[in-house]
């Protein structure tokens, strides 16, 4: 198929940036959208334009460094990652445009690359669990009722990819916070640092300048883990809990 | 947000209500309203319980807003560079009216006190009977004023909508798939009767139904 696509480009940081049009033939239906644009590039270095800079790593869904904003959508048009999405969602003749997350917690390094640190240094506030090195104990030796392990489990899936904040109108970073403090709240393990984390963590959050939610839900559509809108009222009900118990 | 947003919920339940007397006659609507200014007495004194209800609605007024316009900025300033391309996946259109939506209110609800309370807006008529005021302003001539009224009952059905659902997820009570399909179905439910209570009011006497 051929394709136009329209690609944000800008050499760093500091530097404006713009859409630049390109054109590109002969893409196989088959062929993942970061192939796509690996093929785009190996033609920029046939004109001695500068290639296309784009995040990725797994290339299968699971580690959460690659994603785009393809027509105005986090991870274009179906349920998962911009890695895991193939062509044949598209049609000959259309026009792509893609741009990099957008939020000033994410401050653009080059073209579709941003810088997610933010969400690091939330994590850093309270996103584990303080255990004392040596063997791990036994997988059984603390027992979990199967409904928290399950709820547990689904909330883990966030691989952190900043969708949810790149397609929150608010800009807000809740889906992805929710999603850490449920995980670690269902399980006994996270229960001696429940209180802080959620302070710690959601001050971090406000202190990196992303947006208030408003419960609006435009990032469970985005997630492309499913992550459902209820860990948001998990992420109130425990920062409720945490301040009636004085923090 | 959501306290203050469910203070309201409270509030307009209670004003509908009271609107809802005006199908029982001009006695019962005006002995209602009369009634208001007593509620309490002796306890309270003349107008007492009316005027504790206006403070907590100032006060609610302001701590909404407040809250509101504070969110409404950390959106601004949390995404200064805007898509040149956006598509909207999932989110209602309550939810992505509730700014404008919100500001809409807050205009209507000036202009409902400078026309209901203080009476520093009398069309129609500036009859001391509550009731008579209310029919002769929604009389089939003063159409764009019913228009007022029901273009604001739109705007509070979508408010409400959104809200609900909204103060249910701020406040924690929605941890489940089915505790917020519950929650859903409240804000739309509220909406729609809230929405539907009060137009009803207005409708009846443009089509002369209430005389």
């Amino acid at each position: 198929m051929r394709l136009t696509l329209k690609i944000w480009r800008q050499p760093n940081s500091a530097a404006a940036g713009e859409l630049r049009t390109y054109q590109l033939d002969d893409v196989s239906e088959d062929t993942s959208f970061l192939e796509m644009l690996d093929m785009l590039n190996e033609q920029l270095t046939g004109t001695d334009e500068e290639p296309v800079a784009f995040d990725s790593d797994c290339r299968e869904g699971i580690c959460g460094t690659c994603g785009v904003m393809i027509n105005g959508q986090a991870h274009g048009p179906e349920v998962t990652t911009t890695c895991q999405l193939h062509m044949r969602s598209f049609s000959d003749g259309d026009t792509i445009t893609i741009e990099p997350w957008r939020a000033d917690a994410f401050p653009v390094l080059r073209d579709l690359i941003v810088d997610r640190g933010a969400f690091d240094r939330i994590i850093q506030q309270g996103g584990y669990i303080s255990v004392n090195t040596g063997s791990a104990p036994d997988a059984h030796a603390t027992a979990v009722p199967k409904k928290n392990a399950d709820r547990a489990f689904d909330v883990a899936t966030c691989i952190g990819c900043g969708a949810c904040v790149a397609a929150c109108p608010n800009g807000s970073a809740s889906l992805f916070l929710g999603a850490k403090i449920t995980h670690l709240g269902e399980l006994p393990q996270g229960q001696a640092e429940r209180d802080t984390r959620v302070v710690n963590m959601v001050a971090q959050h406000d202190h990196e300048g992303f947006g208030g939610c408003t419960n609006i839900g435009e990032c469970t559509a985005a997630c492309p883990k499913e992550i459902p809108l209820d860990v948001i009222s998990q992420l109130n009900k425990d920062l409720r809990t945490a301040m009636r118990h004085g923090l | 947000m959501a306290v203050t947003g469910l203070i309201f919920v409270g509030y307009v339940l209670a004003h509908m209500y009271g609107n809802l007397k005006v199908f029982a006659g001009q006695d019962s609507f005006d002995e209602y309203a009369h009634h208001l200014r007593e509620f309490g007495e002796p306890i309270l004194p003349y107008e007492g319980f009316l005027w504790i209800a206006r403070v907590v609605l100032i006060l609610a007024v302001i701590g909404h807003a407040y809250s509101a316009f504070k969110l409404w900025h950390r959106a601004a300033v949390a995404r200064k560079e805007k898509y040149s391309a956006r598509r909207v996946a999932k989110s209602t259109l309550s939810s992505r009216t509730m700014r404008w939506g919100g500001v809409t209110l807050l205009a209507f609800i000036v202009f409902h006190i400078l026309h209901l309370t203080t009476r520093t807006i009398t069309p129609g008529s500036n009859s001391d009977s509550p009731y008579e005021r209310l029919v002769a302003g929604f009389q089939p001539e003063r159409w764009w004023l019913v228009l007022i009224y029901l273009v604001a009952l739109v705007a509070l059905g979508m408010h409400l909508r959104h809200g609900v659902w909204s103060a249910c997820q701020t406040l924690g009570f929605t941890n489940t798939a089915a505790s917020r399909r519950r929650a859903n179905l409240a804000g739309i439910s509220l909406a729609v009767i809230v929405a539907v209570g009060f137009a009803l009011v207005p409708i009846s006497v443009l089509f002369g139904i209430v005389d």
